[in-house]
């Protein structure tokens, strides 16, 4: 249906653009901010009034964070935890998924909710024994210690049971009565039909580790086992300690830490948006 | 009747209900194997230690010493009562709860009716708000220490150059937690505000067309037909919002450390202080437990709402 047209349409749109507008400078400078910081030579940070844009490009910072602090081996050690823990979310919530949705077993539904209840349970309640645990099997500074609590999700069940169920029972029963094994039916047909929920598991799954700082916090107590996160947070603390900010340095760390996100964001957004408003929805 | 001996009737066809039912042959057992793995690692990593932690919470169990863990009854819980600086986290958690929750709801909703405008370019507008979103907490921490640096930070120089008295944001007791909220709703602004605009798509575009009929001005629609139909995705805003403010950790520990003067010192961050700066776990998990009561009350006014809605096929 057309809407009838006002005299104030005009002027409206024009105060809607402004907004955003607005909004967008608002979003957008503190990262502008960020990269010519990073750009600028060490200890220009205090030039006054602050500059937005710098006058030289010197990209020394850039150098200086893979040389005098080990920001790869913090890239490498965030790399590692991330892949393995999308990897498992991926495999493990996907077989529960499979199993929730399309295998009737007895107590299937009353295991559901309970699994569905434990979502209710905030992660700093079950923070000390975990840390506690992970200690106890000498897993403090390994990689297993970052991965392993971190490589199944409720969230991730949830959203793929839905993915699963949303398949035609007939691709199921010909499956079936071509005396395919259960697992052949998830491995062959499930799984390649629900490509784009996979895809948003992997995305949440990435954003959510790859930016996890408390967890690192606890597990990652020398220095050879940070995260880039934790890096930057140490970072911060160590070089403001002294009242000797380098702001253009920590802000080339922080462009490390968020480009690797930015990427995968601009990539994977439909999937992003997507698994948002499911999760808005839903609850 | 003869009762029939273990040998002419297999084991899965006798004994209770339940256990039969297992056993029967419509019930498609290999459902088991696909759920093991989430369910082992469900009961190891969240069930045992969320039993754990109810234990703890009853010891004095300092620093990770497995065998000197004394069981002190309530103690724990006595000893908070009287806890100052936890009350002080309890209240500051409060703070920026009330600040934080309402105006960032507020601000997100203004931009969500922008958006729904339907004006050009609304794709690329929402990409763009959406980078806070996705940045990690860290990093948007370091930048806004330097934005908002009293003396060289881009915003005291902004309000100088028009004239406004300056702020020291974060090194007051005073603004240091308003400034927090101004970071934390800068950063859930893209959030909100696609879940708003989920909401406004789903009202009927009939009901505005009818009202325009009925000669409502487009401030009456709002009231009387937006605002009343976006009650669901209000409430969920809302409850999620409390609860995630409950949950502050990351910005807190990277900007202000708790500081100035206990000023933002939170409830998640005074556990992990008790917890791994003090080594003190039994008494962290005690304040741990108190603060999971508060976020689960939340919580099950949240459930108690979808379910009167009925809109939850979940319980």
């Amino acid at each position: 249906m057309v809407r009838a047209k006002h005299w104030w349409d005009l002027p409206l749109s024009i105060l809607g653009y402004a907004v955003l507008i607005a909004v967008t400078l608002s979003m957008v400078v503190p990262f502008i901010w960020m990269i010519t910081t990073s750009l600028k030579p060490s200890g220009s940070e205090f030039a006054y009034p602050p500059e937005l844009l710098p006058k030289t490009l010197d990209f020394s910072n850039y150098v200086d964070l893979f040389t005098l602090v080990p920001f790869g081996r913090y890239f490498l050690n965030t790399l590692i935890v991330t892949i393995f823990t999308v990897a498992g979310q991926v495999i493990i919530c996907s077989m529960a998924a499979y199993g929730f949705a399309r295998l009737h077993f007895f107590g299937r539904d009353t295991i559901f909710i309970l699994y569905l209840a434990t979502m209710m349970i905030p992660f700093q309640i079950t923070l000390i024994p975990l840390f506690l645990i992970v200690f106890g099997l000498g897993w403090i500074n390994t990689y297993q210690g970052l991965i392993v609590p971190g490589i199944s999700s409720v969230f991730g069940i949830f959203l793929l049971r839905q993915a699963f169920q949303g398949i035609p029972q007939d691709y199921h029963d010909a499956a079936r009565i071509d005396g395919a094994s259960e697992w052949v039916i998830f491995t062959r047909i499930f799984l390649p039909l629900t490509g784009p929920a996979l895809t948003t598991l992997a995305v949440f799954a990435f954003m959510g580790t790859w930016t996890d700082l408390l967890w690192p916090l606890l597990i990652a107590r020398n220095q050879e086992m940070r995260t880039l996160e934790l890096g930057l947070a140490y970072f911060n603390a160590s070089t403001t300690a002294f009242r000797q900010t380098n702001w253009p340095l920590v802000m080339a760390a922080a462009v490390v830490v968020m480009l690797p996100v930015l990427i995968v964001y601009i990539f994977a957004q439909r999937y992003f948006v997507a698994g948002i408003a499911l999760s808005g929805v839903k609850g | 009747m003869e009762r029939t001996s273990f040998l002419e009737r297999p084991f899965f066809q006798t004994g209770p209900r339940w256990w039969r039912q297992f056993w029967s042959r419509s019930n498609e057992r290999v459902g088991y194997l696909f759920i093991l793995p989430s369910f082992v690692h469900l009961l190891l990593f969240l069930v045992v230690p969320l039993v754990f932690s109810l234990y703890l919470s009853f010891t004095d169990w300092r620093g990770t010493n497995f065998y000197n863990a004394p069981f002190i009854g309530t103690a724990n819980y006595e000893f908070m009562l009287g806890d100052r600086r936890w009350w002080n986290a309890m209240a500051n958690s409060g703070y920026y709860t009330l600040l934080a929750v309402p105006l960032g709801m507020v601000i997100s909703l203004m931009i969500a009716l922008v958006m729904n405008m339907k004006l050009r370019g609304v794709n690329l507008f929402r990409t763009l708000f959406f980078m806070p979103v996705i940045s990690s907490w860290v990093a948007v921490s370091v930048i806004w220490i330097t934005l908002l640096d009293p003396q060289a930070g881009i915003v005291n120089y902004t309000l100088k150059s028009l004239g406004l008295p300056t702020v020291n944001w974060l090194g007051d007791p005073a603004s240091a937690m308003p400034s927090l909220v101004l970071i934390t709703i800068w950063k859930g602004a893209g959030f909100n505000m696609v879940i708003w605009l989920a909401g406004l798509q789903a009202i009927p575009q009939e009901l505005y067309e009818a009202a325009a009929i009925d000669g409502a001005g487009s401030w009456q629609s709002f009231w009387r037909i937006t605002l009343p139909l976006l009650k669901p995705t209000t409430f969920f805003l809302a409850i999620t919002g409390v609860i995630g403010s409950f949950q502050v950790f990351s910005s807190v520990y990277v900007i202000t450390g708790g500081g100035p003067r206990g000023a933002t010192d939170v409830a998640v961050h005074r556990i992990y202080l008790r917890a791994f700066e003090s080594f003190d776990m039994g008494y962290a998990s005690a304040l741990a437990w108190v603060l999971f009561a508060v976020i689960f009350a939340f919580t099950l006014l949240q459930v108690w709402y979808m379910r009167r809605r009925e809109e939850a096929s979940l319980f």
